[in-house]
């Protein structure tokens, strides 16, 4: 079973949102979701200063399997993105949580947060997803 | 290992100045000519064995291939069917080979005559309109489709339909395609029975929608049997419906992709019409429209006026794409094509159809009777279908990359993995027409061999293969350290 910490937020496409004390928030991608990609080969980081429609494709993870892209949560402006990832995508797979963060994200609308699932909900969907 | 050891390249066997004496030119005179920053500082860097040692190793290298002449091929949507010697032997007759790509069109009826019936035919095949054979690879002729869509758009001034839809049982190339021509992708999703999503497609439609692009029979091995309705839906929004002829195989001589109401399509000769696939070698990706679409096909394409042959060119076309090649697209692939569909006659195209769809459909009930999970158990197999071994891999922890590598050791090849991406753990098989019962069944006993493995002892898997030159390859540095390149330096 995979890792779905309670204190993060989630989307159907399996990215997972970190809320920061500055009004920020943190992008990655869910333990599931680097398991059913495999190895990460490359990450193509969205550009630091534009910005994007909720849904809007932002970035690209390409692993052994599949090239996948990695939407905004929310709408929103890129203020930074984890440069280590150039050399080491692998850090997606082996702290998706934590070191393998992708991008960070100052939401037009903190409010829009709110319709994100919570762990048990995205828990749910993984599951249902998979029968 | 001996003196022929895995891994060597011919370099490896190389002395300095040794070569195969005999054969050599005669000595070019010293170029005193030359400017001196334009001679080399260095012998070039090429292989200097003996011809004996260039015939072994390369020879070994070829015992090394694992191909259909040799063993089961089963890769998914690759079709890797056998193509019949006699297409390959017509094709390279001397007047063919020895025909020049600018020779004027008096000096060529007789190829020319070929590749205009082969336009009749596939036009005829497909049900389109006409067809152009410039295109000269699948990737190349689903630019060329998706360029025409665009072309039709422009030219009505419809500049506002900035959307291609591609469902996610699409062939895969598919979306690379859209883009290419400067389009964005909308996935469609699948539904359980394995047709695309009506209520997706109808809400995705617009006055933004170019136009779909589907393969039918899909990716995960089925007919879409919602074809007329996802017709009407795209052309009511204003779209155009592309034919992605992946799959053409399953379907040849029972339905064609005009009468399923396609504006535009492309076939992949390399596959259906007998041209090895996979690495082979060249492609052709030949295009067919409909009426509409017909000013904008690639050229040049061959017109027979006042019974003479000749290309429409530029002049003759002035809204077409343009060319694909510098040349008319790749003789040789045509020309098996033209042998291989004469061969056929109607009768015959009727008859790959219909073996291909029976060799799929009695493996795919064959492996279901061992107690192997399919990913659409409802519905009938076109010419592939889909096993998902997620049972397998939750029970003794194999996964379908695992199951695929130990195959290799069984001497088959493995089927296509982890595509399409919507069906976990899976394999996607395609036996095709040309194998025998008696192969298909062997295949059977080989994936029951390799789950009682799995059951026992895991590891096999995990190792496998254990008996190929190479073991489990690092498929990650293989992505991230592409090195194909010798040089004296890194070896």
């Amino acid at each position: 079973m995979s890792e779905v910490p309670n204190d993060l937020k989630y989307t159907r496409e399996h990215e997972w949102v970190r809320s920061e004390d500055d009004g920020t928030c943190v992008i990655g991608i869910t333990d599931h979701a680097q398991a059913e990609l495999g190895d990460l080969v490359f990450v193509e980081p969205p550009e630091v200063g534009t910005s994007f429609g909720a849904g809007d494709a932002v970035a690209v993870v390409e692993s052994v399997k599949a090239a996948s892209d990695i939407y905004a949560p929310v709408a929103g402006e890129i203020v930074e993105a984890n440069d280590s990832l150039a050399d080491s995508p692998e850090l997606i797979n082996s702290d998706p949580y934590g070191e393998g963060w992708i991008y960070r994200l100052r939401p037009e609308s903190p409010d829009d947060l709110a319709d994100l699932l919570d762990a048990d909900a995205y828990q749910e969907f993984v599951e249902a997803d998979s029968d | 290992m001996g003196l022929h050891e895995t891994g060597k390249v011919i370099f490896d066997y190389g002395r300095e100045g040794r070569a195969a004496g005999a054969q050599l030119p005669p000595p070019a005179p010293e170029p005193s000519d030359l400017p001196d920053t334009l001679r080399r500082r260095g012998r070039p860097a090429l292989p200097e064995v003996s011809e004996l040692q260039a015939v072994r190793h390369y020879t070994r290298l070829s015992q090394k291939n694992f191909s259909i002449d040799t063993n089961f091929y089963p890769l998914g949507s690759c079709t890797m069917k056998h193509n019949p010697r006699a297409c390959n032997a017509l094709a390279m007759l001397p007047q063919f080979l020895g025909r020049h790509p600018l020779a004027p069109p008096g000096a060529g009826q007789g190829f020319l005559a070929c590749m205009h019936e082969l336009q009749e035919i596939l036009a005829e095949v497909t049900g389109m309109r006409r067809v152009s054979l410039a295109p000269a690879a699948g990737a190349q002729g689903e630019f060329a489709g998706v360029s025409m869509i665009r072309a039709y758009h422009d030219a009505r001034g419809d500049h506002e339909r900035t959307e291609i839809l591609v469902p996610d049982a699409a062939h895969g190339t598919n979306p690379a395609s859209a883009v290419m021509c400067g389009y964005r992708v909308r996935e469609l999703p699948t539904d359980r029975n394995g047709d695309v999503d009506l209520d997706a497609l109808r809400a995705a439609v617009g006055p933004q929608t170019a136009g779909i692009m589907l393969t039918n029979p899909s990716t995960v091995g089925v007919f879409e049997r919602h074809i007329s309705e996802i017709a009407t839906i795209v052309h009511d929004a204003g779209g155009l419906l592309y034919y992605d002829g992946a799959n053409l195989n399953a379907i040849l001589g029972k339905v064609r992709p005009g009468d399923m109401g396609f504006d535009v399509i492309h076939l992949n000769l390399h596959k259906t019409f007998s041209t090895p696939h996979g690495g082979g070698g060249p492609g052709a990706g030949p295009v067919g429209v409909r009426e509409t679409l017909l000013p904008y096909l690639p050229i040049p394409i061959v017109t027979h006026e006042g019974g003479r042959y000749r290309w429409l060119e530029e002049a003759d076309c002035p809204h077409s794409i343009g060319r694909m090649t510098a040349f008319a697209g790749n003789a040789g692939v045509l020309l098996r094509a033209y042998v291989y569909i004469r061969m056929l006659g109607q009768e015959g195209m009727v008859r790959v159809g219909e073996y291909s769809t029976l060799n799929a459909n009695y493996l795919m009930h064959r492996l279901q009777a061992e107690g192997f999970e399919l990913a659409f158990p409802r519905r009938r197999a076109s010419h592939e279908f889909i096993v998902t071994l997620k049972r397998e891999h939750d029970a003794y922890g194999g996964t379908a990359m695992d199951f695929a590598k130990r195959m290799l050791d069984y001497g088959v090849h493995a089927p296509t993995m982890y595509f399409p991406l919507l069906v976990p753990e899976c394999l996607l098989i395609e036996p095709t027409e040309t194998e025998t019962r008696e192969e298909i069944d062997a295949f059977v006993d080989i994936l029951v061999a390799i789950r009682e493995e799995a059951s026992r002892d895991p590891e096999i898997l995990h190792e496998a293969p254990h008996t190929l030159p190479v073991r489990r390859l690092d498929e990650v540095r293989a992505a991230k350290e592409l090195h194909l390149r010798w040089s004296p330096e890194t070896g």
